[in-house]
């Protein structure tokens, strides 16, 4: 099966004055449909970098990154936007709500990027905050949710435009156990029963019974491909997630 | 579009208030100074503009009306001779001394007129009529400059030009666009006023038959009579409004102050909507990252500067009809006629959206990758 994303010999140099930042040197990696992939490493490690680029908002320097099935690598910026709308949804660590829209119209925005019509983009918005469990709350505003709520309402608007690729970077960094947890249960099922390709970035070892994949970057290119099956004992805290592993 | 915009330019009400603060000062400031300006204009060529007459002759090198110089009033018969002439009058537009009851001179622009002809007479009387010129020593003057000529009401006698005149009526709104109100009188009174000798007069009225032609008429007057020129009423109005707006510097002063306005206005309509755009940076980076391109977050801020656009021309032109309202008992009119104030709808729209472009600019260079950014 071809990979949702499929990334080769990817480098990327940060221009930084005279010097340049090495921030990815050399990486191989596919992220596929039904998979929740998740990256480690150390912070600089280049994980926000690869990240980026897998979601078109970054250029690469060198190698190829092919987005369902498209070579992006050299493609002008200009044609990036359309790449993102179609394929990516992002989910961020500060939420990134529109602080003076309601939740539902968050949620709207991202329709009406897609150029879904206004009555229509309503009716959706009600049933995408359904499905993330905020049903009742079309009108709140993010100020007024809390922070799962808030992370919620941002995977029903990158769910909104119906992408095949979700791609978070510490979704849970900002959220309590619970609320992390619960958010990470909605996000393997968008890889496992929806079929999306998943990607999360993440320092929260306490997530990391989700993976089905964990691949560890350090110093700019992987260091260490783990599988579910063989995540050892000692990389998840206390235990946690592992039957949870078992059962996907 | 979800009401994005709206709601981030309405967020910030301290701002907003400062933004149309901003267009409201620059709306008034350009409606005010416009407006000074044609009234200016109308009035430095009232008194052509409401004559009947197609041609007005001149002695030779009078540049505007104030600046007339006698001629021998003998020329009328020529005039009346010249085919295509259907009628021709004698008039007088000079400066002289009025005397008030307290003894103070005031200065004043005499106009005599033939009071049995209609080429060019007092409009807008508001008491007496301009036949009531036809008694003697009589004069017709508006109501704006009764304070400055000390005069209270019809039946008083002053001394003009060291003659008896006695005020039969008032006009209302004949402003004078110099500080000599027009005083009105028949012809003859008008020689001794203006101190002119009894066969002289400063300008010849014409009127053109129907059906003959005004450059062949005009040529006519030239090739009979000697040493004087013979303008059309609208370039002989041209010319005298010309001369007071543009080489007295005047009507430059007012059109400079009204490019002022509209510079304030769009620096300060520059700087808020710069801030609010900056203040909300992050949120038009992540819709560049959703997948927005360029032209959906300019059309966030476009609609931003076109509703503050909107809002502070609105409060703008009420702001003006109150500041025009109040000029109409004053010395200087300040005229905002409804073209004036439907250009100013979009001079305010082009400057707000100008304004904008300031953003535009800095949104264009956001790297949707800060979103990533802690
Ligand atoms: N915009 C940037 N300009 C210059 N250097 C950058 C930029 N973003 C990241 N870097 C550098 O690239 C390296 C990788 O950064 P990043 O991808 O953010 O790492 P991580 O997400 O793993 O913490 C770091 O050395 C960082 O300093
Ligand atoms: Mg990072």
């Amino acid at each position: 099966m071809q990979a949702a994303i499929a990334v080769r010999q990817l480098t990327k140099t940060y221009d930084e004055g005279s010097t340049g930042t090495l921030a990815l040197r050399g990486v191989d990696l596919d992220a596929h449909a039904g998979e929740l992939l998740m990256l480690m490493g150390p912070s600089g490690s280049g994980k926000t970098t690869l990240l980026s680029i897998m979601g078109c908002i970054l250029t690469a320097t060198s190698g190829s990154v092919r987005v369902a099935g498209r070579e992006v690598v050299g493609l002008r910026e200009k044609e990036l936007p359309a790449l993102r709308l179609e394929h990516v949804g992002f989910v961020f660590q500060g939420f990134n709500l529109f602080p003076t829209l309601s939740a539902g119209e968050n949620v709207e925005l991202m329709l009406d990027l897609k150029g879904v019509a206004a009555a229509a983009a309503k009716r959706r918005a009600h049933e995408l905050l359904d499905q993330v469990g905020l049903g009742g709350k079309y009108g709140s505003f993010p100020a007024d949710l809390s922070g799962g709520q808030k992370q919620r309402v941002a995977i029903a608007r990158a769910l909104a435009g119906d992408p095949g690729i979700i791609l978070a970077d510490e979704p849970t960094a900002a959220l309590d156990s619970h609320t992390g947890r619960n958010v990470m249960e909605m996000m393997s099922e968008l890889a496992h029963k929806r079929g999306r390709a998943v990607v999360i970035v993440t320092h929260d070892s306490r997530v990391l019974s989700f993976a089905d994949r964990i691949v560890k970057i350090e110093d700019g290119a992987i260091a260490r491909t783990t599988e579910a099956e063989l995540v050892p004992a000692g990389l998840l805290v206390h235990g946690m997630g592992a039957s949870t592993v078992g059962l996907v | 579009m979800p009401p994005l915009a709206q709601r981030n330019l309405f967020h910030d009400k301290v701002r907003l208030a400062v933004t149309l603060t901003g267009i409201v000062f620059s709306v008034v400031l350009i409606v005010v100074q416009l407006g000074l300006f044609f009234g200016f204009t109308t009035a430095t060529s009232n008194l052509i503009d409401h004559s009947n007459a197609d041609l007005w002759m001149t002695s030779k090198n009078v540049p505007y009306v104030e600046q007339g110089v006698a001629f021998s009033e003998r020329k009328l018969y020529q005039v009346r001779a010249v085919p295509g002439v259907a009628d021709a009058q004698k008039i007088i537009a000079h400066w002289t001394g009025w005397k008030r009851h307290d003894g103070g001179q005031e200065s004043v622009q005499i106009v005599g007129i033939n009071v049995d002809d209609s080429l060019e007479r007092p409009w807008n009387l508001v008491e007496g009529r301009v036949e009531d010129l036809k008694s003697p020593d009589s004069v017709i003057l508006d109501e704006l400059y009764k304070q400055k000529l000390g005069v209270t009401r019809v039946g008083e006698v002053f001394e003009i030009g060291g003659y008896r005149a006695r005020v039969v009526g008032f006009t209302r709104g004949i402003r004078s666009f110099t500080t000599s109100p027009y005083v009105f009188t028949s012809f003859k009174n008008a020689q001794n006023f203006a101190a002119l000798r009894e066969d002289q007069t400063l300008f010849i009225l014409v009127k053109v038959a129907p059906g003959a032609d005004l450059q062949q008429v005009r040529q006519g007057l030239l090739d009979h009579v000697k040493d004087v020129e013979v303008f059309t009423t609208g370039e002989f109005s041209h010319m005298t409004t010309f001369y007071w707006m543009f080489t007295t510097g005047a009507g430059v002063a007012v059109l400079i102050a009204a490019v002022l306005g509209l510079v304030v206005g769009f620096v300060v309509v520059a700087q808020t909507i710069y801030a609010t755009t900056m203040d909300h940076i992050r949120e038009y980076g992540t819709l560049k990252a959703m997948g927005a391109p360029n032209s959906y977050v300019y059309k966030v801020i476009m609609k931003q500067a076109a509703i503050s656009a909107v809002i502070g021309y609105g409060l703008g032109m009420i702001v003006s009809v109150f500041v025009v309202r109040g000029s109409q008992a004053g010395g200087a009119a300040i005229l905002m006629p409804p073209s004036m104030a439907v250009a100013m709808f979009f001079v305010t729209l082009l400057m707000c959206v100008g304004a904008a472009l300031v953003s535009i600019n800095k949104v264009m260079r956001i790297d949707p990758a800060m979103v990533f950014k802690g």
